[in-house]
């Protein structure tokens, strides 16, 4: 079993198109939607986390190419140098995942990796550079 | 006020809102902290205290209530005396790391700007990160010209410098520890980078920085124990409120309890930066903005009497700011709502009907971090208490600048 993170973007007539499903019964895959951004008739833009065994994984990108939909792995992560980190929380407030967010008791930043879409808001939003993009 | 002559202290009493009151004097809460006898709890602390013990016998207890803060503070700097080189040079113009420092005082000493970018690195270097450097005792490249007079014929200076090599080295900030400060959103339909951060178009987010219930100048709003010449803990050393600081104004409008409803008293602070220590000093950068300083300040509050005790008991639902809509480039910009520190530290607020995600911009955690390193320091008679030697203006206003034909 692996996990791979993915957008998708969807051209203006396949919004109707139940592909997260397919995905499941189809491939055995579990899905979990990090971002999503579809209106009907308009284009479309799905973040996942897809975990599956390697085959199904790889049949399910096949899958998706075949129904005309685009998709971009995600090869870069967002690593928080969390001990020059000084908890100020600058990067939460352009944290569009809500995986940067401010512990509620000892005002701390707390990062959930899974809920990162690296969209690299907070790299530049960091005012000490704790922020970096990796690959 | 009233004294009587009770041998070894006089007593003072004091009117307060509910009759005479007792009061304990600076001098007498020193000897205490001396004997390590004092009772010390932080500014969040005493709220709980208070709210079982009640006020007059928290009052009698609590010695001394210790107040903090950490963010990023523009209008702060560091004076450096370079020593005399063989032969002489009368810097006309210095460069630390190659960022600008103001020479324009005596032959070798400079000013170092929080802000002042480098001229070789931009916007990612500034003053702030020499300064921030300067504590972690690494050289600095230091270069400076001079035009060469008969007494400092020397024309051209290239060497390094550092905190132990150096005479004098001190932070003097015109500007620290506002006292309540604008919160920010951007109604525009385009991100703008600011000193409030990063604002996202449609109001999509809210910025603040406070220490709130922990704030310094929000635990004395009056500046009754705090003025010219309190000890202070400015970057992990010990220092002193030098004067009023810059754009000070106690004449803001306040609520019933006393406290301004927006941005007022400011303090200009003076430090030793050779004891400083870089957990509470740090350079920042903010995008397309410029770099700034993150300062950490931290004041005692002497408890004198119960009203000064009632003062320290302020709670975040019960100090109020405005929010500012950054995106309309003007010295009066529109407010879009006043907001309580409670609303903005639950993570969201209403704003035009749509809830709308707050941020903060100043640590809250450094500055707990700090008003219990005072507590303790205070506790263990490291940290003496002073009485101002001179009260802070209690009333002046903010000028602005206008553009005018000169005369």
């Amino acid at each position: 079993m692996k996990t791979i993170k993915l957008s998708l973007h969807f051209p203006a007539n396949h919004v109707t198109k139940p592909l997260t499903y397919d995905l499941v019964k189809k491939f055995d895959l579990q899905i979990n939607i990090l971002h999503a951004d579809i209106q009907l008739n308009k284009t479309g833009k799905l973040i996942l986390d897809i975990t599956g065994t390697e085959w199904n994984i790889e049949s399910g990108l096949k899958y998706i190419e075949d129904q005309g939909i685009k998709y971009k792995l995600f090869t870069k992560s967002i690593i928080w140098q969390e001990d020059s980190c000084v908890h100020c929380g600058a990067c939460t407030a352009v944290c569009p995942s809500g995986a940067l967010q401010m512990d509620k008791m000892d005002w701390s930043l707390t990062f959930d990796k899974e809920k990162c879409m690296v969209c690299e808001l907070c790299v530049k939003a960091c005012p000490l550079n704790v922020m970096c993009v990796t690959i | 006020m009233e004294s009587r002559d009770t041998g070894a202290y006089p007593l003072i009493l004091y009117r307060g809102r509910d009759g005479w009151m007792g009061y304990k004097s600076f001098d007498e809460i020193n000897e205490k902290i001396k004997g390590g006898k004092a009772v010390v709890v932080t500014a969040e602390e005493i709220i709980g205290i208070v709210e079982e013990k009640g006020v007059k016998q928290a009052a009698k207890e609590v010695d001394v209530v210790t107040t903090a803060t950490f963010g990023p503070m523009c209008s702060s700097g560091a004076f450096i005396n370079f020593g005399h080189s063989d032969p002489p040079i009368r810097m006309g113009k210095v460069w630390l790391n190659d960022v600008p420092a103001y020479a324009g005082v005596a032959a070798v000493d400079a000013y170092i700007g929080a802000t002042e970018p480098s001229e070789t690195r931009g916007l990612e270097y500034g003053g702030a990160h020499v300064i921030e450097d300067l504590i972690a005792g690494k050289d600095i490249k230091l270069y400076a010209e001079s035009y060469g007079t008969d007494c400092y014929p020397r024309k051209e200076i290239s060497t390094c410098i550092n905190k132990n090599n150096v005479n004098q080295a001190y932070m003097f900030n015109p500007r620290n520890a506002y006292q309540n400060y604008a919160a920010a959103t951007n109604s525009s339909d385009k991100i703008l980078y600011t000193y409030m951060g990063t604002l996202l178009p449609q109001c999509g987010n809210v910025t603040y920085s406070t220490a709130g219930e922990l704030s310094p100048l929000l635990n004395d709003p009056e500046y009754r124990t705090i003025g010219i010449g309190t000890r202070v803990f400015i970057g992990g050393t010990q220092g002193y409120v030098a004067w009023q600081g810059t754009q000070h104004n106690p004449g803001q409008a306040r609520g019933e309890n006393g406290v301004p409803l927006a941005a007022a008293g400011t303090l200009a602070l003076i430090g030793d930066l050779k004891q400083m220590d870089t957990r509470f000093i740090r350079a920042a950068v903010y995008e397309k903005y410029g770099v700034s300083l993150f300062v950490g300040v931290g004041i005692p509050i002497p408890i004198l009497d119960e009203e000064m005790l009632m003062k320290t008991t302020i709670k975040n639902s019960e100090i109020f700011t405005k929010i500012f809509d950054y995106s309309v480039q003007s010295r009066t910009r529109p407010v879009l709502r006043s907001v309580s520190y409670e609303e903005l530290r639950s993570g969201s607020i209403e704003l035009n009907g749509k809830t709308v995600p707050t941020a903060p911009l100043s640590s809250l955690k450094k500055a707990r971090e700090i008003a219990e390193l005072l507590k303790k320091q205070v506790g263990n008679g490291e940290f003496l208490i002073s009485q101002p030697v001179e009260s802070l203006p209690a009333a002046n206003k903010v000028n602005p600048l206008d553009v005018r034909e000169g005369s």
